[in-house]
């Protein structure tokens, strides 16, 4: 490119920080620059290019530059982009739901649950559903745990089961009251086409109508799952992408705790 | 043989497969016993019974059920169906559809002689061998027309659910550079007890395996290979409670690879473990027959165990499959043991592990094409370092010269690839297996150095554990929780209400046919 290692752009904008109109950060302060790539049904050539430009514009990108296109097949063809953004948002106003509790160490939430609970906690965990993944549900229960962060099996004050995949919701229920569980966790990887949204609707719906959605506290995670997710269908709470067994065992140690104690 | 770059003692290697050689005599002992629905439908498939009923039940089920229900399952249904053929001068598929319609009973017919009912099927099964000894012929004669990628076989997989574009996108794959094209799975199937029929275009995750969807795909990876002048292979799973019927599709319609692995369905489906093991071995008789490269899914221990602690778990897993294949007649040319790039990526002199096990597992299965797994479990939606971890695992496979290299996509664990992950990741690999292709026959392995370390520790834990499953037997180690850190009782999982114990007519002629490459 004989644009050069160095940018000589024009940076005649205001390059002061105002969080109430936020825009992306390349190496300026509101410079809006932005990386994109995708794909676009059209065969390879200079019109695909400018129609990538074309759609960039419309997306809000000032100046934008196709930096590398390549035809993926016979009629698809992949563009690298940059642009600079022209849409801000209002950061001082975003309010995100979150669960509140405070995350604790294994010892620390071990320790609490002595101190305040005065028994292990049960918990029944299972990937439910048709969701084969147990990469979720192993990650948060398993005793090795995942990425250092050790397992709640591995919990002194945890009693654990993990069911594994593709649990229907009647076992995983069937489970719970076979075992007095006081906490479920539901883990759902397999997104497409909403299933997971459909299965854990259900799963609300019968723990309501066998009256045991009070007595327990259910959680799901996964990686398209959010605590406002999670809330919308009647679940405690929902923990996303990089999340841990850690994030999970203090809340349900603090909500118990909660609910003990009200 | 060779002599090994890591300092490996190959008298202990052979001491290891001896060992895993004793499990799956014992494995093989117990299976001799049994048949199983799957079984006695695949036997249905393979002499050409095909189609559904109105409510959709497959024909072979219909069939098998039928007597099933009448508790002579135990004489096999080539019994049944043989004789039926001497009564009514009908063929197997007309006879299929008369147990259909409610207008035959096979077990109310008179019956006859055990030599006549033989000779009876016989013509069917011969058909049936000449057809699969066809479809080897035809990929024999692509491969020395056309050809085929070097190895590390560049593997990628389609997954949109809708068979139509799955063919786009294997098509465009293939023109990318990918040597097999494998049609993930829908969710579930692998629990299904039938395999459903027809052309397919709902699934979620993948495609249902059919025998109509692997007909269309076979067809398109034709057309491409000869578009592009390399063969294209074909692959589908023959794990699930359908092993043996999925094989026998897989044969009847020339695929190339088949997932094909008894230990994955236990562990992480949860199938019953008598059960698989049975149509595991009829599922690689017919594999080896037909020519299907099987891939093992060992790589799927270290999702769930620790890739550096349980790495041994790994080979003494080959190693018995390994010994499983060879008692099913299937050539080590066509076993894709499987292993995998799994370490933390935070782990100081991970990659020095990595490439000893990868250079271990290349010697002790010298003759393999081995399957080598991409990095998945710490694949973190940061999509610039995991192309970067691809990477490390791409150097790794043409410098231990893998034979099947599933490609790592930047986007695992975010969605199933789109046409250009697959396109960055074949560009991934085809630059290093390029930049970087005889490097393993440049570099040495120091004497008294980590990789030389490692790969001894992992043989020797092997060889631990393997004796510890030759005394307890391999149902013994699965109860409790030997590989991949998941307990899975004899008695326990989906299916084994499907096994039945052979009775005195019972007869598989295609078992000893196959094996004998009649």
């Amino acid at each position: 490119m004989s644009g050069g290692l160095y940018s000589m752009d024009q940076k005649d904008f205001d390059q002061t920080l105002d969080l109430t109109r936020v825009k992306p950060y390349g190496d300026t302060m509101n410079d809006g620059k932005t990386q994109l790539s995708f794909t676009l049904p059209v065969p390879c050539g200079d019109e695909a290019v400018e129609a990538a430009k074309q759609l960039l514009k419309k997306m809000g990108f000032d100046n934008p530059q196709v930096v590398y296109y390549k035809e993926l097949t016979k009629g698809f063809t992949f563009v690298n982009c940059y642009g600079s953004c022209t849409h801000t948002v209002d950061y001082s106003t975003i309010h995100v739901p979150k669960v509140e509790s405070t995350v604790w160490s294994m010892p620390e939430t071990d320790q609490f649950i002595r101190e305040h609970i005065g028994r292990k906690i049960v918990v029944v965990g299972a990937s439910t559903g048709t969701d084969a993944h147990t990469v979720g549900i192993d990650a948060i229960m398993n005793m090795k745990g995942y990425a250092g962060h050790y397992g709640i099996e591995r919990y002194d004050m945890f009693e654990a089961l993990n069911m594994g995949s593709q649990v229907p919701n009647e076992e995983f229920i069937a489970k719970a009251v076979e075992m007095h569980a006081d906490a479920l966790l539901v883990s759902q990887t397999v997104t497409q086409k909403d299933v997971h949204i459909k299965n854990m609707t259900e799963m609300i719906e019968m723990l309501e109508a066998e009256g045991l959605r009070d007595k327990l506290i259910v959680v799901c995670g996964g990686p398209r799952i959010t605590h406002e997710l999670a809330k919308e269908l009647g679940f405690d709470a929902g923990f996303g992408m990089n999340t841990y067994a850690d994030d999970v065992a203090s809340y349900i140690a603090q909500e118990m705790d909660r609910r003990m104690h009200a | 043989m060779n002599k090994s770059k890591l300092g490996l003692d190959f008298a202990r290697v052979d001491a290891a497969k001896q060992l895993a050689k004793n499990i799956a005599d014992q494995v093989q002992e117990f299976v001799d016993g049994y048949t199983t629905v799957t079984v006695e439908r695949t036997l249905c498939r393979l002499i050409g019974i095909d189609g559904v009923d109105e409510n959709g039940v497959p024909l072979p089920n219909v069939v098998v059920d039928s007597l099933l229900e009448k508790g002579v399952l135990n004489q096999g249904m080539l019994y049944f169906m043989g004789n039926a053929i001497l009564e009514t001068n009908k063929n197997p598929q007309q006879i299929a559809e008369d147990v259909m319609n409610g207008k035959l009973d096979l077990t109310t017919l008179p019956l006859h002689g055990i030599d006549e009912i033989k000779q009876a099927v016989q013509p069917y099964i011969d058909a049936c061998l000449t057809r699969i000894k066809g479809n080897v012929a035809k990929r024999n004669e692509y491969l020395s027309t056309i050809g085929e990628g070097p190895k590390p076989y560049l593997y990628i997989i389609v997954a949109t659910g809708n068979i139509y574009e799955d063919v786009v996108q294997a098509q465009a794959g293939a023109r990318q550079g990918a040597d097999v094209i494998a049609v993930i799975r829908t969710t579930g199937q692998s629990l299904l007890d039938y395999v459903p029929y027809g052309a397919t275009t709902e699934g979620f995750g993948g495609t249902f395996a059919t025998q109509e969807n692997f007909r269309i795909m076979r067809k398109a990876l034709d057309e491409v290979g000869e578009e592009v002048g390399r063969y294209i292979r074909l692959c589908n799973y023959c794990s699930g409670l359908c092993m043996p019927e999925i094989a026998a599709m897989g044969a009847l319609e020339r695929l190339d690879v088949m997932l094909n692995d008894a230990l994955y369905g236990i562990l992480f489906r949860d199938i019953n473990p008598q059960r698989t093991l049975i149509d595991q071995y009829f599922s690689r008789v017919i594999n080896g027959y037909a020519g299907v490269i099987i891939n093992t899914g060992e790589d799927n221990y270290l999702t769930t165990a620790d890739a550096v602690e349980a790495a041994h778990t790994v080979l003494a897993s080959d190693l018995i499959n390994e010994q499983l294949a060879l008692l099913a007649a299937l050539p080590e040319e066509q076993m894709g043991l499987g292993h995998a790039f799994e370490m933390d990526p935070m782990l100081e002199n991970g990659f020095l592990l990595e490439l000893a096990q990868a250079q271990m597992t290349r010697e002790i299965f010298p003759k393999a094409t081995l399957k080598y797994m991409p990095p998945t479990k710490f694949m973190t939606g940061n999509i610039f370092r995991g192309h970067i971890q691809d990477a490390l695992f791409n150097m790794i496979g043409i410098w231990t010269h893998q034979g099947i290299q599933l490609l790592g996509m930047p986007t695992e664990a975010i969605h199933t690839p789109f046409m250009s992950d697959r396109y960055l990741s074949i560009e991934n690999a085809r630059y290093i297996f390029n930049d970087m292709k005889s490097i393993g026959e440049e570099m040495e392995f120091r004497e008294g150095g980590i990789c030389r370390a490692r790969a001894k520790e992992v043989l020797d834990k092997a060889i631990d554990l393997l004796k510890q499953i030759v005394d307890e037997g391999l149902f013994t180690a699965l109860e409790k929780g030997t590989f991949g850190d998941v307990k899975r009782p004899m008695n326990g999982g989906k299916g084994l209400a499907g096994v039945v114990t052979k009775g005195d007519n019972y007869f598989n002629p295609f078992i000893q046919l196959m094996k004998d490459r009649k």
